[in-house]
């Protein structure tokens, strides 16, 4: 398979996924803020302190109020993480790759892509915002499974395995810091919101009934985290998404970097003992470090198997 | 749905033209009855559903075609008429044979002339015919491709004038596009349509790609089973992108970028892959000879791959078509291909040229410029309809323009009568309308020739219109053969 075409179903998948995440995300939150009573200040900019784009969203707006932040995280070209954008980038790596992947795939991609030209202004508005989001995941999930039913299991579905589960990972590292820096007030679930407010970090990557199934406790933070990050089982989960990482990189060939890269971050993933982390600095330390990790591993896949471009 | 107005075909009328569906007003052609007959019985809102619905497909589909405008580039739905256009069997076979004769004489002469050049001195076609062409390669001299063949794939256009004669408007032997566009129609037409296909007979098209690479394999270096087949597009802003990818798919060949490939010190050609480098057999290349290779043409390409003729002369990797291939491609060629064919077939030819005027030739060059208001005006080399003069709409300052681009370079213009080209019924905003056509076949040649039932027809949309190029507002029609007597 060609290094180029190995680029752009990398970059396919993980802009799918990130697509998908901010969907879920922005349900998630929405539901809960619906939940809050008015004097509470829920704060959107949380989501996109998540996405990471922070800096550039107050190069763009003064007010981070509900319809800037979700205008950003749903609509903005500018903003290459928005669902519209993702889409936009993944449909046109599809386009490059069309064939590599199976048609009815690319069907699904540019069918979702001019949905959203047609109905985005919904995922900004309020009334059907949530329509709008669940039809951006349930289309992701379409493809996900069209193409794990219908492409061939080899080099190129291990890069889209990769992309996915990276990006996977990476977002659920943030939401979780983001949840850990803004609730502090209900840390350990005994104010008054403070289980509603942990409730939705594990909505954000529809969690709460897994959760729910597995831990049999109260919601509280250092379970949540403990949960999203080392809960095996759970495909969403960090570790679960790393291994995955692992397991793919583990079919390709010339992987020797990359797989030790990505060995090292789901030990330390499986190793972090978060009940020992539980002063609320030390998590979020912990996270940091591991999202470098994050980082480092795409840097060894990049270098491993992308094509080189030189500068002109 | 009775209560809607159906389409009249009494009332239909192609004026003067001759009508590829209907003989005379209200009498439709034999081989059109079904379709004709199926029309008539649906109410005008069906049809418009239908049309509709070959829209929609389109967009979900993905088919579509770039153009470049106001500096950017435009990624156009394709335009598509669901009414198809119909031939009969019977008449296609002479098509068909004068296609595979024509082409055959084609790759004769150039193999020809980039070696003996028998038929110059033969004293058939005059050398300076082909020494100034544009598309002469000289660093092609001496060489032989395998099998002899040169262009592997040609795609013809054909029109059809007032009296129904057909007749060769162009040959493309440089990278002709337009074949997905006309597979694709075909599945528009069988999910709009797919009560037709129940009882008529038509020819079916989607072997094309199947026959495209066997062709391929025919002129890999190493005899085996398996040759890696790649498809070398100049990226996604080329206008023909789409259909680059969608052959690559529908024949499981890799869709390479010129930085795909590197040529090693073994001479051969490897792409680069995951696993490191990987040698590619035969590249089905849609860049034009200028941009193939930085060490042999254009040094400031970056759409192509260092040392790729080397590479291709010393048979380590076919090449389709061939460097140089082009060189038939130029109109003033085309007036000798006649010629060409009772000299090296020894045969006449089956499907007739559009008489040519040569504007080299003092008294042709004397006729055209005292008709230019009457005469087609083409450059030799360009395609996709630039550069052109229609001097019945042409206005008198563009005449004039014409006049003195001739005289300066007489070589690079020829001219022909305008020909009443054949119309066919499309869905109009007025309703159904004569709208004027042509049809692109494509021909394959490699250990055999084999043409496409049928082609791509291409329309001019507007009214009274003879430009069916999709950059300049062309739709398309599916192209049914039909065997009327089965």
């Amino acid at each position: 398979m060609l290094s180029r075409v190995a680029e752009r179903l990398y970059w396919m998948a993980r802009y799918l996924e990130r697509a998908e995440n901010n969907a879920r995300m922005i349900m998630a939150f929405n539901s809960l803020a619906l939940d809050m009573p008015r004097e509470t200040q829920l704060s959107w900019k949380g989501l996109v302190a998540v996405t990471g784009m922070g800096a550039l969203f107050d190069q763009h707006h003064q007010k981070a109020d509900e319809r800037n932040c979700v205008k950003f995280l749903v609509a903005d070209g500018y903003n290459s993480s928005s669902i519209a954008s993702c889409i936009k980038a993944a449909r046109e790596n599809v386009r490059t790759t069309r064939d590599q992947v199976p048609t009815d795939a690319w069907e699904v991609i540019n069918e979702l892509y001019r949905y959203i030209l047609e109905h985005v202004d919904q995922g900004v508005g309020k009334r059907a915002r949530y329509e709008f989001l669940n039809e951006i995941v349930g289309r992701c999930q379409m493809l996900n499974g069209l193409l794990a039913g219908c492409m061939s299991h080899d080099a190129g579905y291990d890069f889209i395995r990769v992309g996915r589960n990276l990006e996977r990972a990476d977002m659920a590292t943030r939401q979780i810091e983001v949840g850990a820096l803004q609730f502090l007030d209900g840390w350990d679930g005994t104010e008054t919101y403070g289980g509603l407010l942990w409730t939705s970090v594990l909505r954000y990557q529809s969690a709460f009934q897994m959760y729910r199934h597995n831990v049999r406790r109260k919601v509280s933070g250092p379970l949540v985290i403990r949960f999203l990050l080392q809960n095996e089982p759970f495909p969403r989960s960090v570790l679960h998404s790393l291994s995955e990482v692992a397991g793919a990189l583990g079919r390709l060939p010339r992987n020797e970097i990359p797989l030790r890269t990505a060995l090292q971050a789901v030990r330390h993933t499986r190793e972090g003992d978060v009940d020992a982390l539980i002063r609320k600095e030390d998590v979020i330390l912990f996270l940091e470090k591991l999202q470098l990790e994050i980082g480092e591993l795409h840097d060894d896949i990049a270098e491993t198997w992308f094509p080189v471009y030189e500068t002109a | 749905m009775k209560k809607n107005k159906s389409i009249d075909w009494k009332n239909y009328d192609p004026n003067d033209f001759f009508d590829e569906l209907i003989a005379a007003k209200g009498k439709p052609r034999p081989a059109a009855t079904a379709i004709t007959d199926y029309l008539g019985n649906l109410g005008s809102e069906e049809i418009q559903a239908r049309q509709q619905a070959a829209e929609l497909a389109i967009l979900e589909m993905g088919i579509s075609f770039t153009i470049y405008s106001e500096g950017e580039n435009i990624d156009r739905a394709w335009p598509f008429d669901i009414i198809p256009r119909v031939i009969s069997l019977r008449e296609w076979e002479t098509i068909e044979q004068g296609l595979a004769q024509r082409l055959t004489a084609l790759n004769m002469f150039i193999n020809d002339i980039y070696n003996d050049q028998n038929i110059v001195k033969d004293k058939v076609i005059p050398k300076y015919v082909f020494a100034n062409s544009k598309n002469f390669r000289e660093q092609c001299r001496g060489f032989t491709p395998p099998l002899g063949v040169w262009a592997h794939i040609c795609g013809s256009d054909l029109v059809r004038d007032k009296d129904g004669t057909v007749y060769v408007l162009e040959d493309n032997l440089r990278v002709p596009s337009g074949v997905s566009y006309m597979l694709e129609n075909r599945q528009l037409t069988k999910r709009v349509f797919p009560e037709l296909f129940d009882n008529t007979n038509i020819l079916p098209l989607d072997d094309y790609t199947n026959q495209l690479f066997d062709m391929l394999a025919s002129i890999s270096p190493r005899p085996q089973d398996h040759p890696k087949i790649a498809v070398l597009t100049p990226g996604i802003f080329n206008s023909a992108y789409f259909e680059h990818s969608f052959l690559a798919q529908r024949m499981g060949a890799e869709l390479v970028e010129g930085a795909d490939l590197v040529v090693g010190e073994d001479d051969c050609v490897y792409m680069r892959t995951v696993e490191g480098l990987e040698r590619v057999d035969v590249i089905y290349r849609r860049i034009d000879d200028d941009f193939l290779d930085p060490e042999e043409f254009r040094a400031d390409s970056t759409l192509g791959v260092p040392g790729l003729m080397r590479a291709w002369r010393n048979g380590k990797v076919g090449l389709a078509n061939a460097p140089g291939a082009g060189v038939a491609d130029d109109k003033v060629i085309y007036a000798f291909v006649p010629d060409m064919i009772r000299y090296y077939l020894d045969e006449e030819p089956i499907i007739p040229n559009v008489p040519t005027w040569m504007c080299v030739n003092k008294q042709d060059q004397e006729y055209v410029l005292e008709h230019l208001d009457e005469l087609v005006v083409k450059p030799a080399n360009e395609s996709g309809g630039y550069g052109m003069l229609v001097g019945p709409h042409s206005t008198k300052k563009q005449r004039a323009e014409f006049a003195r681009l001739i005289k300066k370079n007489p070589r690079n213009y020829i001219a022909q009568p305008t020909l009443s080209l054949s119309v066919a019924p499309t869905l109009c905003d007025e309703g159904l309308a004569p709208r004027h056509l042509d049809l692109r076949p494509f021909v394959l040649q490699g250990v055999r020739t084999y043409v496409t039932a049928g082609g791509l027809t291409r329309v001019a949309m507007g009214k009274g219109s003879l430009v069916v190029n999709s950059s300049q507002g062309g739709g398309s029609k599916d192209t049914w053969i039909v065997d009327e007597e089965n």
